[in-house]
């Protein structure tokens, strides 16, 4: 196979962005996280419980968007939970995402084993639709890339914008931010910083359960147990590439999406796709050691505050 | 002294008391069965007989020696979350030098795979992770999760048609020389003489740890790492060297897979040691000793749960959500103060007035 010829392939392109969603919505709700200084590690565990329970929802409704919100519910309450354990119990937040994430793998598998058993999810669980959009759709090459999406794809650029301006354009955001810099300097500005965390996580949860969602009844319309594979942690990464902010988070998962579509594309060439896979870790790891341009987390990212009143 | 031991045990215990309860509702509800039936059938899955113990004692092994690692990066305030990836980097370098030395006399071969295979964990947990920590700050979370994932698609390269498949088309390595296995304990079980290794090695970092310079070195890092600065220690060199030797025990446990149990490498040959390794560190309160009690516990609740899912049909993924409740019952400390201090002041206040302070 030529390789101009994969380049030049629509599909490469179009994939890549398809294959950037479930990274890119978690790992815009981990900059919200993170920014009001709490780690989530729990994206990962959030995403399959989420995946699983709009799988459930969507097949016993009959109804994706019904799926999709009780998906969002879910992740929002089990982000509410990690929440109050990081913000009211100063757990160490490492330990709590993996608990989180050893919890979410548990209890899917076991309830997909309960409910669905050996044969799976029901063959006619309703998936998200794909949009067609009417003018961009006879634009060659550029139609066939941003045409005929999952509906997902169009909801997480609208999130994209929203979350940039939210973040750095309001009062609320400002306050966010402070807090994952400097809690004690919030708190004498009067922010309710356990509020803040709070509200950070929350917006994590709901964001990370998208991104799983849309893997189960978006990409797909079944589940599997850990058909997260590993997104969350990639969310994570491209979070950091992205200097914590929501472009940058979803360039830099347009990044792994990349060369996730790359290396099924280049399944029938030489070159291994296991190598080609390697490649967004190494640039990662390239990126946090400040080749390209340092990125820097939250100066209180991470450590537990206790308020002083 | 012995309060202080009975409060590092009474958490953990209390975490797994409240766990096993949380899962028995689940039981209760989604199978409709008795839960104590059912962790009855676990429990003797686990301990019940010479075989089934002998199974959990396979398992514990790896989990003592990768959770030994973590525990050290944990003791010197190290989060080494990427213990998998070394495991299976000393499980490749194991592999590779397993069938392809030939003719080397057992007491050769094994002791060469094992320090290859400590070197090779200790170089990709320490260089990169532990160099990068020390020089520019990077959190080792993510930088050892990234070497995990680069050493997961590099066994894959390897085996899914690259330079260590065997013959045919299965994503395999060949089998490693019979001079490079460790012999059976037990007949009719994968049970081997890594179980040596594995206490050996407990031993050798409880010396390392509470009885050396270095060990005490490394806690004082963990401690309060201004204050180990101030005491004129070389920091940095101390988070290399931690990050390093936790690596080259998860080296170790991967090596020690290969030769005692698994004879080639796979795709999925470790059913995730050294994530449960974390687990195994945390509930050890990272003591050497504790790690062997955590290891055997959580080894027994995955070889025990297959034996539940044949008794009572009730799937054995249960295990894992009862591990997740374990650990975040542990995570929330601060609870448990919370209530204590609920119950003495509830106390104080029965006293009649003037009583003590």
């Amino acid at each position: 196979m030529n390789i101009l010829s994969i380049f030049a392939n629509p599909y490469l392109w179009a994939s890549t962005v398809a294959m950037a969603v479930p990274l890119a919505l978690p790992a815009i709700g981990g900059t919200f996280s993170e920014r009001a200084g709490v780690v989530n590690i729990s994206m990962e565990g959030i995403m399959l419980i989420s995946a699983f329970v709009s799988v459930a929802f969507s097949a016993y409704f009959h109804n994706a968007w019904l799926g999709l919100l009780a998906g969002v519910i879910s992740g929002i309450l089990v982000a509410y939970v990690f929440a109050w354990a990081a913000a009211k119990m100063y757990a160490n937040q490492i330990v709590l995402g993996m608990a989180f994430n050893i919890f979410a793998s548990g209890i899917t598998a076991y309830l997909f084993n309960a409910i669905y058993g050996p044969e799976g999810t029901p063959f006619d669980t309703p998936k998200l639709p794909d949009v067609r959009i009417p003018i961009i759709d006879k634009v060659p090459v550029i139609g066939q890339i941003l045409s005929g999406q999952n509906v997902m794809v169009y909801i997480m650029f609208v999130l994209i914008i929203l979350s940039q301006w939210f973040l750095f354009k309001t009062t609320i955001g400002l306050r966010l931010r402070a807090v994952g810099e400097n809690p004690e300097a919030a708190e004498t500005a009067g922010i309710d910083v356990v509020k803040m965390k709070y509200l950070g996580v929350i917006l994590g949860g709901a964001f990370s359960a998208l991104g799983g969602a849309y893997l189960s009844i978006g990409v797909l319309n079944s589940f599997s147990p850990e058909m997260s594979s590993g997104r969350g942690y990639i969310a994570l990464a491209a979070m950091i590439f992205g200097k914590w902010t929501p472009v940058g988070s979803f360039l830099a998962s347009l990044l792994f999406g990349f060369a996730t579509a790359l290396s099924y594309t280049l399944q029938e060439s030489s070159i291994s796709k296991n190598i080609i896979m390697m490649l967004p870790y190494v640039v990662t790891i390239l990126a946090l050691i400040g080749i390209g341009g340092k990125s820097v987390a939250p100066a209180a990212d991470g450590i537990p505050y206790r308020p002083k009143k | 002294m012995v309060k202080k031991v009975l409060q590092s045990i009474l958490m953990p215990l209390i975490a797994i008391f409240i766990s096993m309860i949380v899962g028995g509702i689940v039981i209760l509800i989604t199978a409709k069965q008795n839960p104590i039936y059912a962790y009855l059938a676990l429990f003797s899955g686990a301990y019940g007989n010479l075989m089934n113990f002998a199974t959990t004692l396979t398992n514990a092994i790896p989990l003592i020696i990768t959770g030994l690692g973590v525990a050290i990066a944990f003791s010197s305030g190290l989060f080494n979350i990427g213990a998998e990836g070394q495991f299976w980097i000393g499980a490749i370098v194991a592999t590779y030098l397993g069938y392809q030395i030939k003719g080397l006399p057992w007491f050769l071969h094994i002791p060469l795979i094992i320090v290859c295979a400590m070197i090779a964990g200790a170089l990709w947990g320490g260089v990169v992770p532990g160099l990068a920590k020390v020089y520019t700050g990077a959190h080792e979370v993510i930088t050892t999760m990234m070497m995990s994932y680069i050493a997961i698609y590099f066994s894959h390269y390897l085996l899914e048609g690259g330079p260590m498949m065997d013959k045919g088309t299965i994503p395999q390595s060949p089998v490693i020389q019979n001079s490079a296995k460790l012999n059976t304990l037990v007949p009719n079980t994968q049970l081997s003489s890594g179980l040596f290794i594995a206490i050996l090695a407990v031993v050798v970092v409880y010396i390392l740890m509470y009885k050396t310079t270095l060990g005490y070195e490394l806690r004082a890092v963990g401690f309060n790492i201004k204050a180990a600065k101030y005491a004129g220690m070389n920091v940095a060199q101390k988070l290399v060297l931690a990050m390093g030797l936790s690596g080259a025990f998860a080296g170790l446990a991967g090596a020690v897979q290969i030769m005692g149990v698994q004879y080639r490498l796979y795709d999925s040959f470790t059913s995730g040691y050294g994530y449960t390794a974390i687990v195994v560190a945390l509930l050890a309160n990272n003591n050497p000793i504790g790690v062997v009690i955590a290891a055997l516990f959580l080894a027994g609740l995955s070889t025990g749960a297959q034996e539940m899912q044949m008794q009572t049909n009730i799937s054995g993924q249960l295990a894992d959500v009862v591990v997740g409740l374990i650990i975040f019952f542990i995570a929330i400390e601060e609870l448990y103060r919370i209530i204590m201090e609920k119950i003495r002041t509830g106390k104080t206040k029965l006293q009649p007035v003037g009583g003590q302070e």
